[in-house]
């Protein structure tokens, strides 16, 4: 079946080591990017649950309510 | 800028919020019961429905399915919609979702207790129930991703990134592990077999446990911890490598939950590796969440929601860490087949999964229904009625674990087992069962008690079915200021649900396809013969009955093991195990070498009742096995089944089949008469004698020929 076409790839180790390889580099990628990122923008995603844009009511609620 | 006027549909998340608290305490009371069964076995209500084989995976398909599952959709549902600015994409499929998800809770409800089993854990159910789930989990997919589309707002925030990462990751799983050839309406058999199937189960049962308990849970946590805490979350940067890290590693460590298996060395060590490195991205999380907390600690103390919050979270990074502990080999030697397995699930489900569930509603339903909560006071004593339940539900456990793992490892100054009969151990560890229930018993009057404030507060408040809302609409971007890196992947969901499916993808496809490759991962051993139609027919009623929920059979090459059980379990020996049965826990005993080990009549009389062979046995008594007639009609369909997925069956083997089956039956029958058990060939439990019978037998006779 299918395994038969997959075993009849030559040097299908490498394929693990290559993935691991790119996904290093996809994290220190990420983790540069993080670093370098602009201060406003993550301040915005932040505060994006924050913002109040239901109906007035719950939004009074949202500041208030303590239980 | 163009102001758009819109509502959200805050009816689903009501109705989803419904659903949890009925299915949480329905698959909490089935929790009860099988707890109380474990030191009163009469407590199964002397029926085969309500045996603990049948609804052990009442209980846990129930809590992770019914009670998690809802609370996903709810929590999902109601931030969704607000960190996008925009309603649902279709309510149509928001209530097909709803009713068709619901639909396939009753039908788990009633296939599990009839016996209807893939056997696999936390996968159950049978393959009608799984295409089910497939298309209602396609139509949440297509309606959540036509909301994340249609947004208002450009970037999406963490939550909805690690439900995009659940969504896709589930269905692959799903999919993967419920590859079944159909038999009948209600039966089928995994096309992979024995070493395989086990490891594409834990590859599924682990990250059903990432996919579904936990990065579902991260995204509720990242959306109402800040609201309820009313601050941002401590880091948004560190929530972006949380996420990325989390999915990739996740994914490669399901073989730790087949440590010292039949399973190939490397995949049992690759497993250990990546579940270390878990506790980076895990602590991560809860370091994240906890820390939103900084400089409010104050709230803390008088509010419920953010209690229970707190000790979810704290449950969490608890069960983390323990994980990868539990992934070294020298633990897991100890743990695994043990309560202490137990325990460390209980942390997530009741912390981390119930508390945050706890924490989320109390603070949605006020909302929701326009009111303040009924009774702060009863939410206070839930959380320590609930906090209490826990401790004493682990504290039990861990204790029950470690002190029978201890005594099944224990060998005296001769150099032989100081507790040879298994039962000794499970007679030592009884009282903790009774506590565990007490702890149950805590948590569960809890969770009553919020299920009425709950009920109350929405009596008192009004529903506001359609909430109003406004936001700008979305300017489309001009190719001058196009954006680069993560900003832009974050502004595409339809990318980064790919990217996510390429990283958890990666990680199963290099644990899986080499098991497939490399046939000197399975060596073939001459002597193992497949079933005979009466043992494969004796297989599929222990698969009925459960055993496999109580009894593993896989023995681990250790000393205390092989004394104990016999030869240690070779991956040979399993080829033709569609699906393995090697279990995770043991309850009871053993089961690979049992074959040949007592006389046909002692397995009867411990089947009809288990206490006139080993008296203060749990085992639950099966007196209908000796009632009921075998259904033979199915025979030549499994036979046929099983040719297809590769099991050597000569041709025309189905047209004899049922007759070497009443052969088989006959012989087993005529013993068991012979020595005054009133039995006929065609019973049940003759099909069952015979399989248990054969166990393990295989490599026997090969050693005898040897010699």
């Amino acid at each position: 079946m299918f395994s038969n076409y997959l075993s009849s790839i030559e040097g299908i180790e490498i394929y693990p080591i290559i993935s691991l390889i790119i996904f290093f580099a996809f994290f220190i990628g990420l983790c540069y990017w993080v670093i370098k990122v602009d201060k406003t923008y993550i301040t915005k995603m932040e505060n994006l649950p924050l913002e109040q844009n239901g109906s007035g009511l719950n939004n009074d609620l949202e500041n208030n309510q303590r239980i | 800028m163009q102001i758009d006027k819109f509502s959200y549909d805050n009816k689903i998340v009501r109705d989803f919020s419904i659903a949890t608290v009925i299915w949480g305490i329905v698959g909490m009371l089935v929790g009860l019961l099988i707890a109380s069964q474990l030191f009163s076995p009469a407590v199964n209500l002397g029926t085969q429905y309500t045996t603990f084989g049948r609804i052990r995976p009442l209980h846990t398909n129930s809590v992770i399915f019914a009670f998690v599952g809802n609370g996903i959709f709810m929590g999902v549902y109601y931030s969704l919609q607000r960190l996008c600015k925009a309603r649902m994409f279709s309510d149509l499929l928001s209530r097909i979702h709803f009713w068709g998800w619901q639909l396939i809770i009753v039908l788990a409800a009633v296939t599990l207790p009839l016996g209807i089993t893939s056997s696999k854990e936390y996968a159950e159910l049978e393959w009608p129930i799984d295409i089910m789930i497939t298309l209602v989990w396609v139509v949440f997919i297509i309606n959540m991703m036509g909301t994340i589309l249609k947004r208002r707002e450009k970037h999406m925030y963490v939550a909805i990134w690690f439900y995009i990462a659940t969504v896709a990751t589930v269905a692959v799983l799903h999919i993967v592990n419920s590859i079944e050839l159909p038999v009948t309406w209600i039966k089928s058999y995994p096309v992979y077999a024995g070493v395989q199937d086990a490891l594409v189960q834990w590859w599924y049962g682990h990250n059903a446990v990432a996919f579904f308990l936990t990065t579902p849970y991260l995204g509720l946590m990242y959306y109402f911890l800040p609201k309820a805490a009313n601050r941002p979350v401590y880091s948004y940067r560190l929530s972006i490598i949380h996420f990325w890290s989390l999915i990739f590693i996740y994914i490669w460590a399901g073989p730790h939950h087949l440590l010292y298996s039949a399973l190939p060395d490397w995949a049992q060590s690759l497993g250990t590796v990546f579940s270390i490195m878990l506790i980076a991205p895990s602590w991560g999380g809860m370091i994240n969440g906890l820390l939103t907390l900084r400089g409010a600690w104050d709230k803390v103390r008088e509010d419920a929601v953010l209690k229970f919050m707190v000790v979810a979270i704290t449950a969490y990074g608890m069960a983390t860490f323990e994980g990868p502990m539990l992934s070294l080999k020298n633990v897991n030697a100890l743990a695994h087949f043990t309560d202490w397995i137990i325990a460390h699930v209980h942390i997530g489900a009741l912390g981390w999964n119930g508390f945050l569930t706890f924490g989320i509603l109390y603070w949605l339903i006020p909302r929701l229904y326009r009111t303040n909560l009924y009774s702060r006071k009863l939410a206070n004593f839930h959380f320590w009625i609930g906090f209490i339940g826990i401790v004493f539900y682990a504290s039990a456990m861990y204790w029950s674990g470690l002190t029978q793992s201890l005594m099944w490892k224990q060998f005296n100054s001769f150099g032989i087992l100081q507790y040879p009969n298994f039962l000794q151990t499970t007679l030592q560890i009884i009282p903790m069962y009774m506590i565990r229930a007490i702890g149950g018993v805590l948590y569960f009057s809890g969770v009553i008690v919020m299920a009425y404030n709950l009920v109350k507060t929405a009596m008192q408040g009004s529903f506001l079915a359609n909430e109003d809302a406004e936001a700008p609409a979305l300017v489309k971007e001009s190719a001058a200021n196009r954006e680069k890196g993560h900003h832009w992947l974050e502004s595409r969901p339809i990318q980064f649900m790919i990217l996510s499916l390429v990283a958890i993808l990666i990680g199963g496809l290099v644990e899986m396809i080499p098991t497939y490759l490399i046939k000197s991962n399975i060596p073939t051993i001459a002597s193992v013969k497949p079933y005979t139609p009466l043992e494969l027919q004796g297989r599929d009623l222990y698969i009925r009955e459960g055993c496999n929920n109580c009894h593993s059979q896989l023995i681990r090459p250790f000393r205390s093991e092989t004394e104990r059980y016999g030869e240690y379990s070779k991956a040979g020996e399993f080829v033709y195990d569609h699906p393995f049965l090697w279990g995770s826990k043991r309850t009871g005993p053993d089961l690979q070498r049992e074959g040949r080990k007592y006389p046909n009549l002692w397995h009867y009389n411990h089947f009809v009742n288990p206490r006139t062979m080993s008296p203060g046995s749990i085992m639950p008594s099966y007196p209908w096995l000796a009632e009921q007639e075998l259904d033979t009609s199915t025979t030549v369909a499994k036979i046929n089944a099983m040719r297809k997925l590769g099991v050597p069956y000569p041709d025309g083997y189905e047209n004899i089949a049922n007759a070497l089956l009443m052969n088989q039956a006959g012989v087993i029958a005529k013993d068991l008469r012979k020595n005054g058990a009133p039995v006929t060939k065609r019973k049940e439990i003759v099909a069952l004698i015979s399989y248990i019978q054969r166990l393990g037998t295989d490599i026997k006779a090969d050693t005898s020929l040897t010699k």
